[in-house]
């Protein structure tokens, strides 16, 4: 029992001289396996991550155990506990896919490992100046405590063989599901894509967004989500099942896209009803867009909790997911289909290549249809509109 | 003869269970009570307080969400209870019916909560397989209509799932409870009196019965109250059921809501213990009416019509699971199948040919789990029964409540007290802690299946082989096991079913690092592929079917030339 | 060697009346002795009793000598006294000859000889080549014999009949009781029968004693 304690408390304290080796983190990782805790409902991004463990296998002799979330929370929920516990080190999480509401409670409460990001070769290929998406989660600077891994931008999604004219703003959104009363639903607001529905519907029809980039204040809040709320209270009783009952998440809503109970789903991530399509998921017909003002977009993160078992392995994992070559490999539509989180002005010849040559679909969005990336809301905000919907909507 | 021996091994037995099982049980609600009420080191909470409470009570919803709990928990007990009775009543001494029930309703008990909830929230859906079936032609509906059926507010599909599971576990049980009562002279008693078959049913025999089964009937009921797999799928969602909603909350984003979560934990064992209080209230209620309703010696009651209802909503219930399940097998083989098409516009056997994306290795964790969990399970209770044996003693009231114990504390209420204890004790989450969590829930099972028939084993069968002069050990080995081979086997399948089946201790016991066909299916249930929840559920049933085929097949094929023991005479 | 009971008494352990008045008795070798007394007197509770069958429920005194040796306190399986009721009891999951192998005294270890003894006890039974059977294939009257030999083939001591025959009709009743009689008396051991048949009691033609419920 003594010994692995007195290991990692070495390895702690040698920690700092060399992080900064590169190479001798490679040689510390190779032979572990790294538990990967991340939302596991989508059957892509299961695979993209079975994908990268072999090839990390074969490369750096690390591979990838992925422990599937149906939220993850329940990642940081096991992080806690294990701190409750006092296992301090030799944790059973090794690394999460996070946001920003769980890296904020996880970074508040010092249950983080890092920073690491800077140690990342592959960090190169990244836009590192200040305020750059890449280094900002919600509006909260990472500080190197989080690696980005893809990029996602709200969209709607919408079957062309039954709706004509896909509503471009949150207002006529209104008036159309007012026309096809039961026909449009979000996920439930406790889920993040629920609520991510919410902050753009909130971007759209607050007084002055500007207030959204600073924490909310009970002022600041009542001033800018009147209109939501005024917006919401016309628009509930024309949802699916009259807003008495939402899908969980995205998944299940294109699940009912699919099956023809609702005629809109949404995503954070443009390419989602493409690669749908191409697994039989969704009709051929499917098309989507972002609304005419713009729409949300930010970037996801992979952090280590700071008593994993197999940081050096997390971190080789966080380095691969950076490499120019990976990040194509997700955007192609036939693999994972997520945007890349590079710098296009870092990246060399054959890098650029790679992702010009990527395969096109119909369903995938062309630049034009998905129009500004509008600028996550202070995490206060996500939290208080999810606690001020079920205050006011739960019976 | 000397009981000394007996008495060791029951001591080792009840050793292993108090520590295994009841301190583990009692540490979890501990842990569990003090975050409840604001002991929780980990985040910094670590003074008594009541405000756990007070944000539990003040939490959006959380009425409803007890209301539906209580009306979710007794809607599906009585009524499972009154199908139950009424079936029996209905093929009781019909020799070949029962035997067909037995093997109609076998089933359902061996398929797993998430499977069968799975599968009938596609069966019942407004886009479901009813609806596909008896759309556009009958309905007109060319697209699903908006109506809520599936996680309905009132919890009615909820309700279904329930019964589809619990009909058949309390038909079982009386039926076990009716060969130990001389039930078929009390029948022929009461109608030469002049009373209609269901009347001396209702009137003479379930009331002796009712005895005999009123621990499984509180199991049903502590069940429905905390069920969490089958009430994520099918229940309503917003708010949910007090188990849905506090199993979010312990894993929500924010970590303050453990404090309340953990007081809903315990508020759940309280409202399980009051449930029980409140049946043990209306039994003593309906036992007094009722002896007043059959001192009026009334024989005019139709009973006819309730029976043929019963058997017919029993029925209906177990065509409706058979054909969630079927409709689970159909998705795995579909590629694209939308509604109104009654079956897939185009088939894929993908979903199956990719066992490394997942199900091969979920699939081999369910199995080594299960095969551990019931070989522990079936050691320790033939060890316990063979203690009874060797001290020649009964068992007591409160050995038997101590077996049905972790079957009568809701899960919820204490496994994550459990894991934090686990953790405090420096007792890892990994594959042994789930396969020890499994066996919590598998002994019970186990015990209650194996021990009739080991009871009923003649007595004088083991004493000729004593006076033959073989010893304690060979008379267990040589003569009690050959013979209690397939009573044994059936158990153990019994037990398997139950670790195929079980959700929340593999989740918090395996710190969501053991992927079982369970957990990735309940997972997979909130995803968008029905066709990969299809292949995972479908296993998922698969593996406990396959288990009770190999209890039924394995005895015939070893004793395919003992008569005796293969159902004919003995 | 002779079977001896010394002043047995049973209660049933919540209770203070014995089931029967003390009973004293010495059954010598090659002796049938009969214990006759109306149902429900405990007569299957004193077989028990002597064979150390007494399940926990029951508070017995007295003394089983066998052959002035006390056997009281030893478990049946180290008695060496064997019982036959009126069901064979043979155990259902083994053949009718692997029934006898599993009597036959572990003093004849070989395979060969221990076969030779199976099937000696069969041809003794009348019943050669049924090594192989199925017990459950077997008729009444052949079930009781089989059960007979494979008492007989564990070499007992002493050998207790509980109302062995009353599962029989007249006739086969008659053959049955001949064949066990004259089985027993060749191994001159004693025999202890209970039954409330006043025909069998005879037909033994040992000792007879009464059991009578102890006067209030």
């Amino acid at each position: 029992m003594r010994l692995p304690l007195l290991a990692a408390l070495a390895a702690s304290i040698a920690l700092p001289t060399f992080a900064a080796d590169w190479s001798e983190t490679v040689a510390a990782a190779k032979g572990q396996t790294v538990y990967w805790n991340a939302w596991g409902g989508d059957e892509r991004t299961n695979d993209f991550i079975a994908w990268a463990s072999g090839r990390l296998e074969a490369e750096y002799g690390v591979t990838i155990q992925q422990v599937k979330l149906s939220d993850t929370a329940e990642a940081v929920t096991r992080v806690v506990a294990e701190k409750a516990a006092g296992k301090d080190d030799g944790g059973s999480v090794d690394m999460i896919w996070i946001n920003g509401a769980n890296f904020l409670s996880m970074k508040e409460q010092g249950l983080l490992h890092g920073p690491f990001l800077g140690d990342l070769p592959n960090s190169k290929y990244l836009d590192l100046s200040d305020g750059s998406a890449a280094l900002v989660d919600f509006t909260i600077p990472t500080e190197g405590y989080e690696s980005p891994w893809r990029l996602a931008k709200f969209v709607l999604t919408y079957d062309s063989a039954r709706v004509d004219q896909p509503p471009m703003s949150m207002a006529s959104l209104l008036d159309w599901s007012k026309a096809h009363p039961g026909r449009f639903t979000h996920p439930a607001v406790s889920n993040f894509m629920g609520a991510t529905f919410l902050k753009q519907a909130l971007i759209e029809l607050a007084p002055d967004p500007a207030t959204l980039q600073s924490e909310a204040t009970e002022a600041s809040f009542s001033a800018a989500t009147e209109p939501l709320w005024a917006w919401y209270d016309a628009l509930r009783p024309t949802l699916w099942r009259e807003g008495k009952t939402f899908p969980e998440n995205e998944s299940v809503l294109q699940q009912m896209l699919n099956d023809g109970e609702v005629d809109f789903a949404m995503a954070f991530d443009p390419a989602a009803a493409a690669a749908a399509v191409k697994r039989g998921l969704l009709p051929d017909t499917v098309r989507s867009y972002a609304p005419a003002a713009g729409s949300i977009g930010n970037i996801s993160f992979v952090a280590i909790p700071y008593n994993a078992a197999h940081k050096e392995g997390a971190m080789v994992v966080a380095n691969f997911l950076l490499d120019p070559a990976t990040q194509a490999m997700a955007q192609n539509i036939e693999v994972l289909g997520s945007y890349s989180v590079l710098d296009p002005a870092k990246l060399d010849d054959a890098a650029k290549a790679a992702f010009a040559a990527l395969p096109a679909s119909p369903a995938l969005p062309a630049n034009e249809a998905l129009g500004a990336t509008l600028n996550e809301p202070h995490p206060s905000w996500m939290t208080r509109i999810a606690e001020e919907w079920a205050r006011r909507y739960t019976e | 003869m000397t009981h000394r021996e007996g008495r060791a091994l029951r001591l080792i037995v009840l050793f292993t269970v108090l520590a295994g099982f009841v301190l583990p049980i009692v540490a979890g609600l501990w842990e569990t009570a003090r975050a409840a009420f604001g002991i929780l080191p980990a985040i910094g909470a670590g003074e008594w307080s009541l405000a756990p409470w007070r944000q539990l009570f003040g939490l959006p919803g959380f009425g409803t969400s007890v209301a539906l709990t209580l009306w979710v928990g007794f809607g599906s007990t009585i009524i499972s209870l009154l199908l139950a009775s009424g079936l029996c009543a209905l093929i009781h001494g019909r020799k070949w019916a029962r035997a067909r029930a037995g093997r109609v309703l076998a089933p359902f008990l061996a398929a797993p909560h998430a499977a069968l909830a799975i599968g009938l929230a596609f069966l019942l859906s407004p886009s479901g397989w009813i609806a596909r079936l008896l759309s556009p032609w009958a309905t007109g509906w060319n697209l699903p209509p908006d109506i809520a059926t599936v996680n309905d507010p009132m919890g009615f599909s909820l309700i279904i799932g329930l019964l589809i599971k619990e009909v058949p576990f309390l038909f079982l049980m009386m039926m076990t409870a009716l060969t130990q009562i001389p039930a078929e002279n009390h029948l022929r008693a009461g109608r030469a009196l002049g009373y209609a078959r269901g009347l001396v049913w209702i009137k003479i025999i379930l009331p002796q019965i009712y005895p005999l089964i009123r621990l499984p009937v509180f199991v049903v009921l502590s069940f429905a109250l905390s069920v969490v797999d089958m009430a994520i799928i099918l229940g309503p969602s917003n708010p949910p059921t007090l188990a849905v909603a506090m199993t979010r909350w312990f894993y929500s984003a924010d970590i303050g809501l453990l404090l309340p979560a953990s007081a809903a934990a315990l508020l759940q064992s309280v409202i399980v213990l009051l449930a029980i209080g409140v049946w043990l209230l209306a039994e003593g209620i309906a036992t007094r009416i009722g002896r007043l309703w059959v001192r009026r010696g009334g024989r005019g009651m139709v009973s006819g019509p309730f029976l043929a209802v019963a058997g017919a909503v029993t029925g209906a219930l177990m065509l409706a699971g058979a054909l969630a399940l079927a409709s689970l097998l159909v998705w795995s083989f579909a590629w694209r199948w939308s509604f109104p098409g009654f079956l897939p516009e185009s088939w894929s056997m993908q979903a199956w040919l990719r066992p490394g994306a997942g199900w091969g290795a979920a699939f081999a964790e369910s199995f080594g789990i299960g095969l551990c969990a019931t070989l522990i399970s079936i050691l320790i209770a033939i060890a316990w029964l063979e203690g009874e044996d060797r001290a020649g003693m009964r068992r007591v009231g409160w050995a038997e409540g101590l077996i049905y114990l972790p079957l009568l504390v809701p899960q919820v209420a204490f496994l994550y007290g459990l894991s934090v204890a686990m953790l405090g004790v420096g007792l890892g989450n990994g594959r042994a802690t789930v396969i020890w969590g499994h066996v919590l829930f598998v002994f019970p099972y186990v015990m209650v299946a194996l021990s009739d028939p080991w009871r009923a084993l003649d007595r004088r069968m083991v004493g000729q082989a004593a006076t033959l002069g073989a010893g304690p050990w060979r008379r267990l080995w040589a003569v009690k096991l050959p013979i209690l081979l397939a009573p044994i086997l059936v158990a153990a399948a019994i037990g398997f079913a139950v670790s195929v089946a079980q959700y929340l201790p593999t989740l918090f016991l395996g710190a969501g690092r053991i992927a079982t066909l369970t957990t990735e299916a309940v997972t997979l249930s909130s995803g968008s592929d029905r066709r990969v929840v299809g292949v995972y559920a479908v296993l998922q049933a698969a593996l406990p079917f396959a288990s009770y085929l190999a209890a039924w097949w394995v005895p015939r094929m070893i004793y395919r030339d003992r008569a005796g023991l293969n159902g004919g005479r003995g | 060697m002779s079977l001896e009971l010394e002043g047995v008494v049973i209660r049933a352990a919540r209770s203070d009346r014995p089931l029967f008045a003390p009973l004293t008795l010495t059954v010598a070798p090659g002796e049938v002795a009969t214990v006759m007394g109306p149902s429900g007197i405990g007569k299957s509770t004193l077989v028990d009793f002597i064979g150390g069958h007494l399940s926990a429920g029951f508070a017995p005194q007295g003394r089983v000598r066998l052959d002035g040796r006390e056997v009281t306190g030893l478990p049946a399986e180290a008695r060496r006294i064997g019982i036959l009721f009126q069901d064979a009891l043979l155990f259902p999951h083994l053949s009718v000859g692997d029934n006898l192998a599993f009597g036959l005294a572990r003093r004849i270890r070989q395979a060969g000889p221990r076969r030779m003894a199976v099937e000696a006890a069969l041809a003794e039974a009348g019943l050669e080549g049924f090594g192989d059977r199925d017990p459950a294939t077997l008729s009444g009257g052949q079930l009781g014999r089989v059960a007979l030999m494979r008492t007989l083939l564990a070499e007992p001591r002493a050998l207790l009949l509980d109302e062995p025959f009353s599962k029989l009709d007249p006739d086969r009743r008659r053959q049955m009781r001949d064949f066990v009689f004259d089985h027993v008396r060749g191994r001159n051991i004693p025999v202890l029968m209970v039954s409330h048949d006043a025909e069998d009691a005879a037909a033994a033609g040992g000792q007879i004693l009464r059991l009578s419920e102890l006067a209030n």
